[in-house]
């Protein structure tokens, strides 16, 4: 194999890894911390609109 | 009552966590810099335009996650839990395709900004404009972190690619020559 053949196959294989090392991640299961954070960060936010609308609801009864 | 774009943000975790190990080239930092990205997106959704590229928006955040904080932490953890190259599993190669070590350790040697430009352009599909824009830099100085980042590539796998038949043949041939020599 000639000496540019080689170095064309080696850019083609960065091509290929650096989509591989990628979707090899962006692929696998999410760890759980991830996703509970997002449930976490969802349950805070609705407690605190409930807590919103309590606050107005009791303005409104004053 | 619209969408809210909070919903959208889980489809990406994948996503960020791929970036996020471009960066650091180390899992359990990016698990971390993905968290505090998380929350800071989560934090200032308002900043985000619907209709508009959420990935390209999440992984703005991200970067400046990293570079704001978690670049300092490099050293600290690198002989540490989740060191990708230290840990990888080899997938076999049978068709002569590079081994994912010899590319991630390669990789490993490139700038932070050059590893950036490349995962952006060559695996998330950004187009150049798109990633000069995220990374808050000109069109083109994206490709010449590209260009730079392939050819220290090229160049670090080429001098670690010892094509086996080629060396056996250069044995033989050794051989032969000293062979014939004695003769």
């Amino acid at each position: 194999m000639s000496r540019a053949d080689r170095t064309s196959r080696i850019e083609q294989e960065i091509e290929q890894n650096l989509k591989r090392a990628f979707d090899d991640v962006a692929d696998q299961e999410v760890p759980s911390r991830l996703t509970d954070l997002l449930a976490q960060l969802r349950s805070k936010e609705t407690d605190r609109s409930q807590q919103d609308a309590k606050d107005e609801g009791d303005a409104n009864d004053s | 009552m619209t969408a809210d774009p909070k919903d959208e943000l889980v489809e990406h975790l994948g996503a960020m966590r791929a970036f996020a190990i471009s960066l650091t080239r180390n899992t359990a930092l990016a698990d971390d810099m993905v968290q505090d990205a998380v929350v800071k997106a989560w934090s200032k959704i308002d900043s985000f335009q619907p209709g508009t590229n959420m990935r390209a928006w999440l992984f703005t955040i991200l970067r400046n996650t990293y570079y704001s904080h978690h670049r300092k932490h490099r050293r600290e953890v690198e002989d540490g839990e989740g060191n990708l190259t230290a840990g990888l599993a080899q997938k076999p190669d049978h068709d002569g395709r590079l081994q994912m070590r010899d590319f991630n350790q390669a990789f490993d040697q490139l700038t932070p900004e050059q590893r950036e430009a490349l995962t952006l352009v060559g695996a998330g599909g950004f187009s150049y404009e798109e990633a000069a824009e995220m990374c808050d830099v000109a069109v083109g100085t994206i490709k010449s972190r590209v260009n730079r980042g392939r050819a220290h590539l090229t160049e670090i796998l080429e001098l670690s690619d010892d094509d086996p038949l080629e060396s056996t043949e250069a044995v033989t041939m050794g051989i032969v020559a000293s062979n014939q020599g004695a003769l």
